[in-house]
């Protein structure tokens, strides 16, 4: 399935983070589903690993509550985001053998502070490794 | 009484598309056992090999966790709602990849500092980056529409050597883009009118020229001398043929390409990314894209595209930024606007797939389709014959198969003008007892259409040889061509 995205959005992901480097950033992408995911806002929530800067964590209560402002908007958790600090765009095998099916994981890769690369990644039904998905941004001048 | 289970969305896919369970038993522990029972799959995402939740599966009993009740013991009413909500984690490896050797760079001189000084007092090039572009030898294939910014922002950018690959020669049509080259070069080939404008704008690059077609018998020999390759082709055999050099010789391919109003920009590069084949695995059908010639181009667009080109050459020779590989750029110049798609490595690609089937170059001419069969089949007529048979007073239908605003350009006197789109469904207003000349701008769409005549049993019809463009040409110099 293709995650469709306005840049702003992107652009927002790509922002924080940069502000969480050296730490990682972290949330959640809502939106409707029809065929395709459309994301249409950004839940940034609270990393809640602060033992190591290279991991994140969304506890269950954290995405239920954030589950149901979405769902009040008749929206979808379509996947999360997450940041690289110093690391390419690509999953770690932490993030293969952690990652939900269907929920689109979309990473930005953030070297020396600067926001680089961001690609989306989803978990092949088959097997405990990520595909990369077609994540389609548009942005209008 | 059954308890209903909330399924969250990532896990429906294995509930046959169900968002709620209705299941029996006594506790948690049992009811989440039914439901590993009914949807089997579901199983190795909830629960561990014990049968206790995994970690990061947390599991709701109406609206409270049942870490903080009795975990799975916990006992179940009828009418109470269980929901799995999973918990999201992951990270990044906690080792950085490390950085690429640095090489010996070229110094520069007083005067190279001076005309680079823009780019010196950028941090993301400064001196070194300035050395790197230096030492870099990038490859244009054609100096056209794409290759005209794509070389003159090459060479003004302090790119060493900048080979080009063009047998072309400078014609007045392609001065509406192609701004490398200028009214005083028209007739001569377009590598010597580019190499004297970029050697003018800057005498420290290098120009190696290849004044020859790029064909399979010579493109790995002229690529394997380049860093970058920059494909500013205007062709699908040349495109397939830049594309699998490249990823036979690990060499980054920087792809442009524009249709009228649309223009398409990628870097494929095979060591990190996607190459052209996996986007396209196949060539479109001859003759469905029309070339600039056919179908015509926005001056402006070329040079959008052709700079994007150069600026992504820069990029990967700086090393800096985020490159366009792995994204495919399109841009549409009528609504002005970007959007990106992300492309994939595509394992089953011919060329850079897991198991490649494409090991050395082929034929492209052949597998585009080019020449497999004549493109001309058919009956056709000389401008001169024609005017020959006109001046007699031969009653001929002649048909003029091009579009509305191209009649408005030129047009034969007598001539019926009916778009090859609209031929099919205006067969009624041709007698087939006529003799029917069809003709268009060169002599290709004519032949499409005389084939849809044919096959609707008209019998005397011929295509105009060369088209109208022909007929300014020989029979008419007063005429004006396009």
């Amino acid at each position: 399935m293709t995650l469709r995205m306005p840049a702003q959005l992107l652009d927002q992901v790509r922002r924080e983070g940069e502000q969480a480097y050296p730490s990682e950033c972290c949330g959640a992408i809502a939106g409707p589903v029809d065929g395709e995911k459309r994301a249409v806002r950004l839940y940034p929530v609270a990393n809640r690993r602060t033992d190591d800067p290279h991991r994140y964590l969304i506890e269950a209560e954290q995405l239920r509550s954030v589950e149901r402002d979405a769902r009040a908007n008749n929206w979808e958790i379509l996947g999360f985001y997450h940041s690289h600090p110093d690391h390419p765009a690509t999953p770690s095998e932490f993030d293969s053998s952690h990652a939900w099916p269907w929920y689109s994981y979309l990473i930005v890769a953030v070297a020396n502070g600067r926001a680089e690369s961001a690609a989306s990644w989803v978990l092949d039904p088959d097997r405990p490794r990520m595909l990369r998905e077609t994540l389609d941004v548009e942005s209008e001048v | 009484m059954p308890v209903t289970v909330h399924i969250p969305t990532p896990l429906r896919g294995f509930t046959a598309g169900h968002d709620r369970l209705e299941l029996d038993g006594a506790t948690v522990g049992e009811i989440l056992q039914a439901l590993v029972g009914e949807h089997q799959a579901l199983r190795r995402h909830l629960l561990q090999e014990d049968g206790r939740p995994r970690n990061f599966v947390n599991i709701y009993l109406n609206e409270t966790d049942i870490r903080y009740l009795g975990q799975s013991e916990t006992p179940v009413r009828p009418g109470d709602a269980i929901t799995i909500v999973p918990s999201i984690a992951g990270g990044s490896p906690a080792t950085a990849p490390a950085a690429e050797p640095v090489t010996a760079l070229p110094p520069l001189s007083h005067q190279e500092i001076l005309r680079y000084s823009r780019h010196l007092l950028l941090p993301e090039v400064g001196l070194e980056g300035q050395r790197k572009l230096k030492a870099a030898r990038v490859l244009c294939v054609g100096a056209g529409g794409l290759g005209s910014p794509l070389a003159l922002y090459l060479a003004a950018a302090g790119v060493g050597t900048l080979g080009i690959v063009d047998f072309d020669a400078v014609d007045l049509t392609n001065l509406q883009r192609q701004i490398v080259h200028g009214t005083s070069g028209v007739g001569t080939p377009k590598l010597g009118s580019a190499t004297a404008r970029l050697t003018d704008l800057n005498p420290n690059v290098k120009i190696e020229g290849f004044e020859t077609r790029l064909t399979s018998a010579n493109a790995l020999e002229i690529l394997a001398g380049f860093d970058v390759i920059v494909d500013g082709t205007d062709n699908f055999p040349t495109r397939y043929l830049v594309n699998d050099a490249c990823v036979l010789l690990g060499k980054p391919n920087v792809y442009g390409s524009i249709f009228r109003f649309e223009g398409q920009a990628s870097v494929f590069d095979v060591r990190s990314g996607p190459c052209y084949r996996c986007l396209y695995s196949e060539p479109p059908p001859p003759g469905l894209v029309p070339s600039c010639a056919e179908g015509g181009v926005l001056g402006v667009l070329p040079g959008i595209i052709g700079t994007i080109q150069a600026l992504e050459t820069i990029k990967l020779i700086l090393g800096a930024g985020e490159p366009l590989i792995g994204r495919l750029l399109l841009f549409d110049a009528l609504r002005l606007r970007f959007r990106e798609l992300s492309l994939r490595k595509d394992p089953a690609c011919p060329i850079c797939g897991t198991n490649p089937t494409i090991r050395e170059l082929i034929d492209y001419e052949a597998f585009c389709g080019i020449g497999a069969e004549p493109a001309y089949a058919g009956p056709e007529i000389t401008v001169q014959e024609l005017e020959r048979e006109l001046a007699i007073g031969k009653p001929i239908t002649v048909v003029d198969v091009r579009e509305p605003h191209e009649w408005e350009i030129v047009h034969l006197e007598g001539a019926r003008l009916i778009p090859l789109g609209q031929l099919p469904t205006r067969l009624n207003e041709l007698d087939g007892h006529d003799e029917i000349v069809l003709h268009c701008h060169h002599g290709a769409r004519s032949m499409k259409a005389l084939e849809i005549l044919r096959g609707a049993g008209f019998g005397k019809v011929r295509s105009l040889k060369g088209g109208i463009d022909e007929w300014a040409v020989v029979v008419d110099p007063a005429m004006a061509r396009y």
